[in-house]
C-alpha cells in the first residue's frame, strides 16, 4: 500500500503550472502521463488522480496565503485541444472502493474550497476551457465562477459518466449543473446522458458555459475577463503574502507527531488518539509578524494534514478520539486576536482555513469522540472540535493519573461558537446540535465567556455524559470497544445522517445525496461487477446490465 | 434489383431522394452552402472545363462517364453501392444479426462521431490543395488535381447525406459545421492534425495522395464493414473513387523518381538539383514526413474507442469477413513493441480488441511497402543502387506510444538532443521545401511537362498525354 503524502511545493509540481501576473494567477493543468500516484495507469488527456488533485489543493492554499495580491485565477490547460478529461477511469476501475470514495471526497473538498475562496477571499475563478472538457474536467470548471469555452466547432463540455461508465459525475457535477448554474432539469438530463457533450452556442443557451470565444481571441478574452474580475475584488492592494513552509512531523509505527498536533495509534481498538495542543504563548500583537508560525495557522495546517493522511493511509482506524491540552484563556485570547482586526486579509484566511478544516472533520467517515479532561482547552474555536464529534465525554473529577490534583476539566463557549465556523449546511455546530431550539441557543449565548464545569456542560447539553473519576476509565473503554464492534458502513451512514440536520446546501447535497448515490452505484454489479460498465470500460466489451430498477 | 440513379434531379442520387421530401429539403438547403464553400475553398484556377469522370452508376461496369465539365457545375451526387441481400453483421456482439437500416439509439452518438470525423477529412484535403492549381506540372496533372478535389467533394456529400438522413437536427448542424471548420484555420481548424497542414507543392501532393489518402482507404475499408448498412454501402462506393486518388499518388511518385533517375544517369551525379530535378534524398525525406504524419491518423496503437466501435459493430477490421477468427476478439492478445525509458524496445501483451488501430495500421504499412518496391524497381532499371524506404513506424510520431520518444528512421531510440541534431537528414528542411517550391513553375501547354517529373505512361480514359485535359481561360 502506498503511503500518500500531501506535501507539495509549486517548484516541484508535476501536473500543474502556477504563475502569477499582478492580480491574475494562471493555474495551467499539464498532467504528466507517467506521473500517477500509484502504478498501473497512465494519466492521458489531462486526466487526474489523487496526486494531481493534491497539487491543485496546494496551489489553492498558496494563492490564499502566499499571494494576497491575486484577485482572479484562470484555470486552464497547457495542453493543446484538451482541457481535462476528468478523473482517470483506469485508476477508478482498478481502485478499491474506499480509495475511490476518499479520492472523490478530497476532490469535492478541493472544489468546494475554490468556491469558498470566491465567496470569502474575493478571488474570482475563471475556467478557460480551451479544449475538450469531460466529466471531472467539466466539474472543475463548474467550481469556477465563470466558464469560457473555446468556439472551434469541436471543443465541447460533457458529463459522459452515465452513458459511458454507468456511474455519476461525482465531483459535484449533477448538483452544480442544476443548483449553481440553474440549468433546466430536462436539459441537464439530456446533457448528462449524451457522451459527446454540448458545444458552441447551445452550451451557452443551456447555461452550461457563460460564453464561447473564437480560438484566436481566446487568450485575449480570458485575460480581459480575468482583469475585469480582479478589478472588483475585495483583496488588499499592497499586502505581503505569508509563506507556507513545509510541515515538520515525525512519523513512527506508533503515530504522527507535529508541533501542536499528535496522533497515537491504538491498532487493537482500531482507533487513533488525536491531541491538539493549545498555544504556548500569549496572543500575538501581530499575526502577520508570526506568519505561518503563529499557533492557529500552524495548528490548523497540522490538523488538516493529519486528517488527510489518516483518511487516506489509515483506513482501518475507525474511531478518532479527540483531546486538547493547554490553557483555555490563552486559546480565547488567540481567538480574540484573530477575530478583532476586522478586514485584515490574513486573519480572514486563517479563520476560513480553520473553518474548512472543521468541515473536513464533519464529512470524515470515522466515529469522532471527544474526551474532555482536566488540562484540556476546549474553549471557543477549539470547542468546535468537540462539537464536531459524534459523542462528547467529560471527566468530572481530578486527572486519572493524579487523584490528589485540584485540576478539573472545563469548557468555554465564545463568540466563535455562534457563527464564525458554519458547517456545510450553513448552520453553526451549536445550531445543528440544538436544531430549531432558539431558547436553548439563547441560554448558551448567556453562558459564553465563562468556564463551564462538567455538571454545567451536561446540563447545557454540550456533552453526552460526564462520568466521575471512578467510572471514567471503564465508561470510556466500553464506549470505544462497543464502537469498534459495530459495522463500519452502518456507522458511517448513521453518523453522516446525524451530523447534518436542517437545510440542504450545495455542499450537503454533494456530500450527502450525490456521494451516497454515487457510492451505492459504484459497488453495484452494473458498475463494478465483472460485466459492469466501470470494469468493462476500456476493454472494448460492453457492459451487461441487470435491468431491474431498484 | 439494382438501384436506379436519378440523374435528372438537382442532386443526382440512387437513394430515392425524390420520394423523401424531408431529406430532399434538407440537402437542397445544404447545397448552396456547399457551393459557396467550393467557390471559396475549392481549386483556385479559372478554366472553361476539365475532363472529369462523373459517377453515373454504381454497378461493376461503366460506372463513370468522362467529359469536360466546368467544376462548379459538377454533378455532386449521392451514391450508395448496391445492397447485399440478407447482409448480416460480421463481427462484434451483434455478429450474425441482420444489419441495421436505421441507427440504433444506443449507438447514435458514436456513429455520428465516426461519420463527422470521416466527413471532416474530405473537404479538408480540398482546402489543403487549394493553391496547387497555380503550379501544375502539366494539364494532365492539373486535371487529376481537379478530379481528386471534386471526388473529395462528393465524399463530403456522401457523409452529409448520412448525417441528414439518419441523425435529425443534430446531424444537420454537424453537416454545416463540416463547412465552417477549415484546414489550418486559427479559429476553427479541421479535427485531425494532418489535415491542417498546407499541401505546399506537387511532390507533397503526390505523397499526400499516396500516403494520406491511403489512410482514408483503410478507414473507409473498416467503415465498409459497419453493421449500419447505409454507412457500409456509402463507403463501398467511396472506395472505388478513392482508388483513383491513390493511382495519382503512386504514379505521381513513380514519375518523379523516373525523372530523377533519368537526370542522375544523364548527368552522372546524384546532385541533380542544378539540372531541375529532385534529388533522391529529398524524395526520401518527403516519404519520411508524409508517411509518419499519416501513421498518426490511425490514432494510438491501443484504443478503447476502436474497441468499443468494434464490439458494437460500428467499425470492423480491414477485410473483416476474410479473417479466420471468431470476429469478437474477446479472448485474443497481441504483442506490441513500445519504446522504453531506458532506450531499449519493450514488448507488451495487450488484448487484441484494444489493438485494432494497430491491426489496421499494419495492413496499411504492408500496402505502403508495395509503392516503395515500385519506386525502387525504377531506380534499379536505371542502374542506380540507392533504395528508398519506409522509416520505422516509431519515427517522428506525435500520436501513440512513440509520441514523445526520439526514434530514428532505423528504429534506434535516441535522446532528444541527438535526434534533433540529425533531423535535417531525415525530414524536409526549410531549404528543401524552398528548393522544391522553386521548381513548381506551371506548365499549361498541351503535351508539355515540367523539368522535374516524367510524363505519365498512360493518359486518362485512353486519351493521349497531349490531350487538352483542361481548357484554360
Amino acid at each position: 500500500m502506498v503511503v500518500v503524502s500531501f506535501d507539495r511545493s509549486p517548484d516541484a509540481y508535476r501536473h500543474w503550472k502556477l504563475s502569477t501576473d499582478g492580480p491574475v494567477a494562471w493555474l495551467e493543468l499539464d498532467v504528466d502521463e507517467q506521473g500517477g500516484l500509484v502504478p498501473g495507469y497512465e494519466l492521458k488527456l489531462n486526466s487526474y488522480d489523487l496526486g494531481v488533485d493534491i497539487e491543485l489543493y496546494d496551489a489553492l492554499q498558496r494563492l490564499r496565503f502566499e499571494h494576497p495580491e491575486v484577485r482572479s485565477v484562470v484555470v486552464t490547460s497547457a495542453k493543446d485541444k484538451v482541457f481535462c478529461a476528468g478523473a482517470n477511469i483506469r485508476m477508478l476501475a482498478a481502485s478499491e472502493h474506499h480509495w475511490k470514495v476518499n479520492f472523490c471526497k478530497f476532490t469535492n473538498e478541493t472544489r468546494n474550497s475554490m468556491e469558498d475562496a470566491s465567496e470569502h477571499s474575493g478571488i474570482t475563478f475563471i475556467a478557460a476551457v480551451n479544449g475538450s472538457c469531460a466529466g471531472g474536467g467539466y466539474e472543475l470548471a463548474l467550481a469556477c465562477d465563470r466558464i469560457l469555452l473555446v468556439d472551434d466547432n469541436s471543443s465541447s463540455v460533457a458529463l459522459p459518466e452515465v452513458p459511458l461508465l454507468g456511474v455519476l459525475p461525482g465531483t459535484g457535477g449533477l448538483t452544480r449543473v442544476v443548483d449553481k448554474r440553474r440549468v433546466r432539469k430536462d436539459l441537464a438530463d439530456l446533457f448528462a446522458t449524451r457522451s459527446d457533450g454540448v458545444r458552441g452556442k447551445t452550451a451557452v443557451d443551456w447555461r452550461l458555459v457563460d460564453e464561447v470565444v473564437p480560438r484566436r481571441e481566446f487568450r485575449a478574452v480570458v485575460e480581459q475577463r480575468a482583469l475585469e474580475a480582479a478589478s472588483g475584488s475585495t483583496r488588499p492592494a499592497d499586502a505581503r503574502g505569508v509563506q507556507l513552509p513545509p510541515l515538520e512531523r515525525e512519523i513512527s509505527e506508533a503515530g504522527i507527531a507535529y508541533t501542536y498536533v499528535r496522533a497515537e495509534y491504538d491498532r487493537p481498538l482500531s482507533l487513533v488518539r488525536i491531541t491538539v495542543r493549545g498555544p504556548d504563548e500569549d496572543a500575538p500583537s501581530s499575526l502577520h509578524a508570526q506568519g505561518a508560525d503563529g499557533w492557529l495557522l500552524a495548528m490548523t495546517r497540522e490538523l488538516d494534514d493529519l486528517i488527510l493522511r489518516l483518511r487516506t493511509n489509515e483506513t482501518e482506524m475507525g474511531t478518532w478520539v479527540l483531546r486538547t491540552e493547554g490553557d483555555s484563556a490563552r486559546v480565547l485570547a488567540h481567538e480574540q486576536a484573530l477575530l478583532s482586526p476586522q478586514g485584515d486579509w490574513f486573519s480572514n484566511e486563517i479563520l476560513h482555513y480553520y473553518k474548512r478544516t472543521l468541515k473536513r472533520l464533519d464529512v470524515t467517515s470515522r466515529s469522532l469522540i471527544a474526551l474532555i479532561e482536566p488540562g484540556s482547552c476546549f474553549a471557543g474555536l477549539l470547542l468546535e472540535l468537540a462539537l464536531a464529534c459524534d459523542l462528547q465525554y467529560m471527566l468530572d473529577g481530578p486527572p486519572i493519573e493524579d487523584p490528589d490534583s485540584d485540576l478539573r476539566a472545563h469548557l468555554a463557549l465564545s463568540e466563535a461558537n455562534f457563527g464564525a465556523f458554519p458547517m456545510g449546511n450553513g448552520l453553526t455546530r451549536l445550531q445543528s446540535r440544538f436544531y430549531q431550539q432558539d431558547d436553548h441557543l439563547d441560554w448558551l449565548r448567556r453562558e459564553a465567556g465563562q468556564p463551564l464545569s462538567p455538571a454545567q456542560a451536561r446540563e447545557l447539553g454540550l456533552v453526552t455524559d460526564a462520568p466521575d473519576d471512578i467510572d471514567w476509565e471503564d465508561e470510556i473503554r466500553i464506549v470505544l470497544e462497543g464502537r469498534a464492534a459495530l459495522s463500519p458502513d452502518a456507522l458511517t451512514g448513521m453518523e453522516a445522517n446525524h451530523r447534518f440536520v436542517g437545510p440542504e446546501t450545495i455542499e450537503t447535497k454533494i456530500f450527502g445525496r450525490l456521494s451516497a448515490w454515487q457510492n451505492w452505484i459504484f459497488i453495484r454489479p452494473n458498475a463494478s461487477g465483472p460485466e459492469g460498465a466501470l470494469r468493462r470500460y476500456g476493454t472494448g466489451q460492453k457492459a451487461v446490465h441487470d435491468r431491474k430498477r431498484v | 434489383m439494382p438501384t436506379k440513379i436519378d440523374y435528372d434531379s438537382r442532386i443526382p442520387n440512387n437513394v430515392d431522394l425524390a420520394d423523401d421530401r424531408r431529406l430532399q429539403r434538407a440537402l437542397e438547403g445544404w447545397q448552396p452552402k456547399f457551393l459557396n464553400w467550393w467557390g471559396e475553398m475549392g481549386p483556385s484556377l479559372e478554366n472553361r472545363g476539365v475532363y472529369l469522370r462523373t459517377a453515373v452508376s454504381v454497378g461493376r461496369d461503366g460506372w463513370a462517364h468522362f467529359d469536360h465539365v466546368n467544376p462548379p457545375d459538377y454533378r455532386w451526387g449521392i451514391f450508395l453501392a448496391e445492397p447485399t441481400p440478407d447482409r448480416r453483421v460480421a463481427f462484434g456482439e451483434h455478429k450474425g444479426e441482420p444489419v441495421w437500416q436505421q441507427i440504433p439509439g444506443e449507438y447514435r452518438a458514436d456513429l455520428q462521431r465516426l461519420i463527422v470525423i470521416q466527413g471532416d477529412t474530405e473537404p479538408a484535403s480540398v482546402e489543403q490543395q487549394r493553391l496547387l492549381g497555380l503550379s501544375a506540372p502539366s494539364l494532365y496533372d492539373l486535371r487529376n488535381l481537379f478530379q481528386v478535389n471534386v471526388e473529395e467533394g462528393r465524399h463530403l456529400w456522401a457523409m452529409v447525406y448520412l448525417l441528414h438522413a439518419y441523425f435529425g437536427r443534430e446531424g444537420r448542424e454537424e453537416a454545416e459545421a463540416l463547412l465552417y471548420r477549415n484546414s489550418g484555420s486559427p479559429d476553427s481548424p479541421r479535427i485531425l492534425g494532418a489535415f491542417n497542414e498546407e499541401t505546399a507543392d506537387w511532390l507533397a501532393f503526390y505523397m499526400f495522395t499516396y500516403f494520406t489518402d491511403r489512410d482514408g482507404k483503410y478507414q473507409l475499408g473498416s467503415l465498409k464493414e459497419s453493421a449500419f448498412d447505409p454507412l457500409s454501402r456509402t463507403c463501398t462506393f467511396m472506395l472505388k473513387e478513392e482508388a483513383h486518388h491513390m493511382m495519382v499518388g503512386t504514379t505521381g511518385v513513380d514519375r518523379v523518381v523516373t525523372r530523377s533517375a533519368q537526370l542522375i544517369g544523364e548527368h552522372d551525379t546524384l546532385d541533380i538539383a542544378a539540372c531541375g530535378g529532385i534529388p533522391l534524398d529529398i524524395i526520401q525525406k518527403y516519404i519520411n514526413f508524409h508517411y509518419t504524419v499519416s501513421l498518426d491518423l490511425f490514432g494510438g496503437e491501443t484504443s478503447t474507442n476502436a474497441a468499443n466501435y468494434y464490439t458494437a459493430g460500428l467499425k470492423g477490421r480491414w477485410q473483416e469477413e476474410r479473417r479466420g477468427d471468431d470476429h469478437r476478439l474477446t479472448e485474443d492478445g497481441v504483442r506490441l513493441d513500445k519504446p522504453g525509458e531506458d532506450g531499449a524496445w519493450a514488448v507488451d501483451e495487450v488484448p487484441a480488441l484494444l489493438a485494432l488501430n494497430l491491426d489496421l495500421r499494419d495492413e496499411y504499412i504492408a500496402d505502403c511497402q508495395t509503392g516503395v518496391k515500385r519506386w525502387n524497381r525504377i531506380l534499379d532499371e536505371h542502374g542506380i543502387d540507392i533504395r528508398l524506404k519506409l522509416p520505422h513506424p516509431a519515427f517522428n510520431r506525435h500520436v501513440g506510444l512513440a509520441a514523445g520518444h526520439h526514434v530514428t528512421p532505423e528504429g534506434t531510440i535516441l535522446d532528444e538532443e541527438t535526434w534533433e541534431a540529425s533531423r535535417r537528414r531525415w525530414l524536409p528542411t526549410a531549404e528543401d521545401l524552398a528548393f522544391v517550391r522553386s521548381l513548381m513553375q506551371p506548365v499549361y501547354e498541351r503535351g508539355k511537362i515540367a523539368s522535374w517529373v516524367a510524363p505519365p505512361v498512360n493518359g486518362i480514359n485512353g486519351k493521349p498525354f497531349d490531350y487538352e485535359y483542361v481548357r484554360l481561360v
